[in-house]
């Protein structure tokens, strides 16, 4: 099996040559960080979480889309997505493997992780938010490696994994709700106390990881020969569309709740953010344009004949992917900061520094991602022939 | 290149590798010569240590284990030695009155056994001593 | 592959997973980790604190005693010095266990737009609350920061703690401060390059506050910032410190005669350092040479 990883052309290694290179910068980039601190970030006393933490978020986000396509799948005998599962359990197991790292390079003194399972503290969300992200990491290791292995053996999965696969429903259901839970419980964050921001986590994430699948396996059909289905993509179109669409009306409600109450402390966030505090507006143009592009792309989707035609749905896709990233990935955490409890607005900007590791990351899981694609591609090139 | 030569060279290249700890160190450097560590007085001239020498040789790294335990997450701060003799539990307190200089004390042996203590990242080292990287 | 190799590997992976699963739950039976036994039953009342034990150290801010420079520069002096506290040259970076910040920013859902300027702008002295319900210690995964049982003290351990920065976020009152590089070098030294005190000064990547000089409090002693306005003339009882559980002690007999404010009360952290405002605080404010912070 393992051989799958090695097995490939002059696209998949040059590919990976990448991905090497751009991890390896991120290498450099960490260990400045490891010998000089975080200061070499740009978060600061008031603004204590920055980039990292929101790839984090993001990325936990994708991680749980997976359960789009194992729901019908499974529970509903969905026969369209059989060949789409494998795809999205492998995504979902570069995403989680993403996450983690980007909590471990955020770490004041990542040699003390271990603490976290040495003097476990039952009542904090962040201990279950570790336990919960390594067990569906696992999970879907478990699940993918057999769907693969049954794939190539020709044979059905064991019995034994369908008990997992039911388990990881609600378990890539409670991922992203637990780590909704670290912002949504904080009386210090009025930004964040909501107790819609667990469901518009989820929202959210249907629709960025569904638009992200999509991408990834057009790009396998065209580069790797394998073809998950017209209906499949299709039906991933849909539920990007409907995801976005919650989405984007949850937020809707956010910002009523905020504006129609008038309530200062809900309101001030929102005010930095479209129109600037203090003379401060860092993040207004990134706000702007990422709505914009949500609305158009949302719009887009919405119309059956332009979805349905691919030249369309994955620029569609990628304005969803982009908008819900600087929703997530660039607002939501930094803004949940400002002003900070004294009233005070400090601005954040990643710096380069931050930005090398990031894209580290990101290129840990391209790596990951990569490989784990190359064995479905081999796995079905060979049972083909066969 | 059949299977048989590169499995071959591959454990070579492993064993070379592995067993880099034994050749580095005998081509870099002869062998340490025991340190010899300067004598702890106390301010009246005393040289009792809050247990024998043996023993804290074995223990001082459990000792300060427990010892943190106690000051920091117990809030108790004073400890009572085999010999029934009550101290104040603290590296500067107690340990550092005596022990003042940890070049001649603490880093020579340290050095020796080629441990890397990692106290001196935020306790202040004893008089007259350096700050490791 | 073949069977056999599969079979070894998927045995390892297994078996790491094994031991891995078994690290906390080992910790948590093991004998004497009474601590570990303790989160487990005592999960539901890790936010209880003290007030249900008993003491409850709190402090009293006079924000009149206070509004005077020297008083406020000598409790920070007195922290920085007794904690060896570093001074960051990088404002976005600064630590700071005791702080002044504007009346208007402290208590900023007290105040109302005709709030007299001089009266948000009087600078107010700050610090960790040592909350009854503390939310920084509900959410830090490892337990490096907690509640002591004895007399209430919202505690650090830097030596547990992975600097995750939970807590900072979960403060609703900014009194944490994170070390994003080694304080060493920015830690005044004397002539002889001895830092001021003995306080060990922390290394990068832990969050510090202030501890209410735990350290002092469990030889009987009172805070830094206490002592060091009670030896300014005219700034004595600017701090008072102690027990507010006791009906006798000085804390409770104070707020026994007068009203006294806590900051962002409506949260329900309960915290516990309470600001006797003067009624007169705009004439008194405007009287005083206003800086940003002391």
């Amino acid at each position: 099996m393992i051989q799958n990883f090695f097995r490939g052309g002059r696209r998949y290694w040059t590919l990976m040559a990448l991905w090497v290179v751009l991890i390896v910068i991120g290498l450099f980039a960490y260990d400045r960080q490891w010998h000089l601190g975080l200061s070499v970030t740009g978060m600061s006393r008031d603004v204590s979480w920055g980039l990292y933490i929101a790839q984090f978020t993001f990325m936990v986000g994708v991680a749980a889309s997976a359960v789009m396509v194992v729901l019908p799948f499974y529970l509903h005998d969905y026969k369209a997505f059989a060949k789409t599962v494998i795809l999205g359990e492998f995504l979902a197991v570069s995403s989680v493997i993403v996450c983690m790292t980007f909590v471990f390079v955020d770490l004041g003194q990542p040699r003390r992780v271990m603490n976290v399972l040495l003097h476990p503290q039952f009542h904090s969300v962040m201990f279950w938010d570790f336990m919960s992200l390594f067990g569906y990491l696992l999970l879907n290791i478990v699940i993918g490696s057999m769907a693969i292995e049954a794939e190539r053996k020709g044979t059905p999965p064991p019995h034994w994994v369908h008990p997992l696969i039911y388990l990881s429903i609600p378990w890539a259901v409670s991922i992203h709700t637990v780590t909704g839970f670290l912002y949504a419980g904080l009386a210090s964050r009025p930004f964040w106390m909501s107790a819609i921001l667990a469901p518009r986590f989820l929202a959210s994430a249907f629709a960025a990881g569904p638009s992200l699948l999509i991408v990834l396996a057009l790009g396998v059909r065209r580069w790797g020969g394998f073809d998950i289905g017209r209906q499949a993509i299709r039906t991933l179109g849909t539920i990007v569309t409907y995801a976005m669409a919650v989405n984007v009306f949850f937020v809707l409600l956010e910002v009523f709740t905020a504006l129609y109450s008038g309530i200062p402390h809900d309101r001030q966030t929102l005010t930095y953010l479209y129109v600037g505090m203090d003379g401060r507006a860092a993040l207004t143009p990134w706000m702007w344009a990422g709505d914009i592009l949500a609305v158009v792309s949302l719009v887009g989707l919405l119309v059956p004949r332009i979805r349905h035609q691919e030249r369309w749905l994955v620029p569609l896709c990628a304005g969803v992917f982009a908008s819900l990233w600087i929703d997530k990935g660039l607002a939501l955490v930094v803004a949940g900061f400002i002003p900070s409890p004294l009233e005070v607005v400090t601005q954040y900007a990643p710096t380069a520094t931050e930005i090398a590791i990031s894209v580290g990351v990101y290129a840990v899981g391209a790596l990951v991602l990569t490989m784990l694609y190359k064995l479905v591609l081999n796995v079905r090139e060979k049972t083909q022939l066969a | 290149m059949s299977s048989r030569t590169r499995i071959g060279l591959g454990l070579g290249v492993f064993f070379l590798l592995g067993a880099y700890p034994v050749w580095n160190g005998l081509a870099s450097r002869a062998a340490p010569e025991r340190p010899e560590l300067a004598p702890a007085v106390d301010s009246t001239g005393a040289t009792l240590c809050i247990e024998d020498t043996t023993w804290m040789k074995d223990h001082h790294q459990k000792l300060l284990n427990e010892w943190r335990t106690l000051v920091v997450r117990d809030g108790q701060r004073t400890w009572v030695s085999s010999t029934g003799k009550t101290w104040t539990i603290g590296l500067e307190e107690t340990c550092f009155k005596c022990h003042a200089n940890s070049e001649t004390f603490c880093t020579r042996c340290h050095d020796y056994a080629n441990v890397q203590p990692f106290c001196w990242d935020c306790h202040v080292l004893p008089q007259g001593g350096q700050i490791h990287g | 592959m073949d069977e056999t190799r599969r079979g070894f590997l998927k045995t390892l992976g297994l078996g790491a997973l094994g031991a891995g699963a078994a690290i906390p739950i080992l910790e948590v039976l093991r004998p004497g980790s009474g601590e570990a036994l303790a989160q487990v039953t005592g999960a539901a009342t890790a936010k209880s604190g003290a007030r249900a034990t008993g003491r409850q150290l709190a402090m009293v801010v006079d924000v009149e005693k206070c509004l005077r420079d020297d008083v406020r520069k000598a409790c920070v002096e007195a922290c920085d010095r007794a904690h060896n506290i570093p001074s960051i040259p990088d404002p976005k970076q600064v630590i700071e266990w005791t702080w002044s910040d504007p009346f208007g920013d402290v208590f900023a859902d007290q105040i109302n737009e005709h709030t007299a300027a001089a009266a948000k702008e009087a600078p107010v002295l700050l610090m960790c609350n040592h909350c009854t319900d503390p939310p920084c210690i509900q959410v830090c995964p490892t337990g490096a920061t907690w509640k002591r049982a004895k007399d209430g003290i919202v505690m650090m351990d830097m030596h547990r703690c992975i600097g995750c920065r939970y807590c900072m976020a979960a403060c609703p009152f900014g009194a944490r401060s994170f070390n994003w590089r080694d304080p060493r070098p920015y830690v005044q030294h004397d002539a002889d390059g001895k830092p001021l005190s003995d306080f060990p000064t922390r290394t990068k990547g832990v969050v510090e506050k202030c501890t209410f000089c735990a350290a002092r409090v469990d030889v009987g002693g009172q805070p830094a910032c206490v002592e060091a306005a009670n030896q300014v003339p005219g700034g004595e009882g600017a701090l008072v410190f102690g027990d507010i559980n006791d009906p006798d002690s000085d804390v409770s007999r104070i707020l026994g005669e007068r009203m006294a404010m806590v900051r962002r009360v409506s949260l329900g952290t309960g915290p516990n350092v309470y600001y006797l405002v003067p009624d007169a605080l705009p004439a008194l404010a405007a009287g005083v040479e206003v800086e940003g912070e002391a």
